[in-house]
């Protein structure tokens, strides 16, 4: 692979990349880091140097806002004080309340990271039981769907024991989530 | 201790060990995201409450006697820098040491990371094509862990990070990748590309912007929410079986069709690295990678097949100040670097 130069120094690899139209006509500029900051005043420009991740994100979040969430989010977390614009700027949430407090503004922003909004995956050990459980339970009833369908009704009867059994679990295991 | 046994008790498993694939993967790392309910993320927590999740994290592993916990603040600015390099740290997590703490492995295969961007980020990092024995110990680690600390987590939602980048399996999976073959056909970026359309990261190690020195590339899983952990390493395993098929069908290429031009350029390389008075780490990058191309294509024998990625290590701007003992300019790293570089290969 070929490094791109700096068009100014003709030395260092261009790391920034810029394009610009004024009064159709359009420009481009590939820059080191050095040369952009001695050029940047000639230009106007909203590309930051030090832009990183967090920043892409919260530029994301920022324009993913207007269509995805019709009226501007209000509300505060109550447990750490984090608003849903200090996110949007951020890209960062303050707690693990926040996700509970932003539900549904964060539904999209979930969609559009990772396709999905629904976890699939590891259920702590301990903590999780009682989900562990209900997951279980969940399955349990699309395989009595399935027996009833088949006109299997030993199994879904022997199904239908182990889901009660499972529920009577859960109804017993008291306090934890 | 002789200066060699410095040098091994300096450098971590991965480094030590060729591993799995090891002529194309040079090592394999799964990390997980943890934090603890209700207590804000570290970004917005209070002194106390940080303090709290060290305090609560070190009682969690004071078990395992093989972990032991540092705060990041007792350690030089130096030792830090040497975590990074290991890549048992990230680069952020040095930026400020207050309330920060790592776990680490005897062995530094295992790290832990208390109050970066989350509370937790338990990381495994084994050489080769390792991925599914990584999570296999992160998954055990974090069962440890969890056995005494309160997660975040919901059912929908899953393990809630700080950044919803994370959220879900809060796992992030990656290789390192050694892809000099298809650098040299041209042919690296557009196998990169077709990964990043496959929803995989894949960016240069070192260097910055497209050019990736040393054909070291990082390739990483962008999704978290959605797919379980065993899914998402199943994948990135039969990506990575592609790409190193790929990559070696490019190395028999080169070995078919320009033979003598291959061996002309790794023979240069290492007669540079043998024999030079001054090295610059980018340099050595280059040359390293020649190296490690000759050494795995049997061209140069006789050296450990891992000696590259000792190297790698070895000559980086911490690990150098730490093996001399001293503080070094710039030009003094350059001499040292080449010193050291040219002992190892002449076996002195």
């Amino acid at each position: 692979m070929r490094a791109l130069l700096c068009e100014h120094c003709r030395e260092r690899q261009a790391t920034v990349h810029i394009t610009q139209v004024i009064n159709d006509k359009r420009i481009e500029l590939n820059l080191c880091p050095i040369c952009y900051q001695k050029e940047a005043g000639k230009f106007n420009l909203l590309v930051q140097p030090d832009f990183n991740f967090h920043s892409i994100l919260a530029g994301l979040l920022q324009s993913a806002a207007p269509e995805a969430v019709p009226a501007p989010v209000t509300g505060v977390c109550r447990n750490c004080g984090l608003t849903f614009s200090d996110f949007t700027k951020a890209g960062q949430l303050g707690c693990s309340e926040c996700y509970e407090q932003f539900v549904e503004p964060l539904e999209p922003v979930l969609r559009r990271i990772h396709g999905n909004a629904l976890h699939v995956g590891k259920v702590p050990r301990r903590t999780g039981v009682r989900v562990r459980t209900r997951k279980e339970i969940e399955n349990l009833r699309a395989r009595l769907q399935e027996a009833i369908r088949r006109e299997a009704y030993e199994e879904a009867a022997r199904l239908r024991d182990e889901i009660r059994r499972r529920e009577k679990e859960l109804t017993e295991g008291g306090g934890q989530p | 201790m002789t200066p060699q046994e410095r040098i091994e008790a300096l450098l971590c498993h991965w480094a030590k060990v060729h591993g799995e694939q090891g002529d194309v993967v040079l090592s394999s790392r799964v990390r997980l995201a943890r934090n603890l309910r209700g207590i804000p993320f570290p970004a917005r927590g209070q002194d106390a409450q940080l303090e709290a999740v060290v305090a609560a994290v070190e009682k969690a592993v004071a078990r395992v006697s093989s972990f032991k916990l540092t705060k990041l603040e007792a350690l030089s600015p130096l030792d830090r820098l040497v975590l990074v390099e290991k890549h048992l740290v990230s680069p952020q997590f040095i930026e400020n040491p207050t309330h920060r703490a790592v776990i680490l492995r005897a062995d530094e295969a295992v790290s832990i990371m208390v109050n970066e961007e989350d509370h937790l980020r338990i990381q495994v990092i084994l050489p080769g094509l390792a991925l599914q024995e990584a999570w296999r110990v992160a998954d055990e680690i974090d069962d440890l862990c969890e056995a005494h600390l309160d997660y975040a987590f919901d059912e929908r939602r899953g393990y809630l990070t700080a950044c919803p980048t994370n959220v879900g399996t809060g796992m992030r999976a990656s290789v390192m990748l050694h892809l000099p073959g298809l650098i040299l056909v041209d042919q690296a970026r557009k196998v990169l590309a077709a990964l990043g359309h496959l929803g995989f990261n894949v960016r240069g190690l070192y260097g910055e912007g497209s050019e990736a020195h040393g054909g070291i590339f990082q390739l990483s899983n962008q999704v978290t929410l959605g797919k379980t952990e065993e899914e998402t390493i199943n994948t990135m395993l039969s990506a990575c079986r592609q790409v190193i098929d790929h990559e070696r069908a490019a190395r028999q290429a080169l070995l078919r069709d320009a033979r003598l031009q291959l061996e002309d350029r790794i023979w240069r390389s290492y007669g540079i690295l043998a024999s030079c008075r001054l090295l610059s780490s980018e340099e050595a990058l280059r040359l390293l990678s020649d190296l490690k191309l000759g050494l795995d294509l049997g061209l140069i024998s006789g050296l450990p097949p891992q000696l590259m990625k000792e190297l790698l290590l070895l000559t980086r701007v911490g690990f150098l100040q730490k093996i001399v003992g001293k503080e070094l300019g710039p030009s003094e790293r350059d001499y040292y670097r080449a010193a050291l570089v040219g002992e190892r290969l002449r076996g002195e």
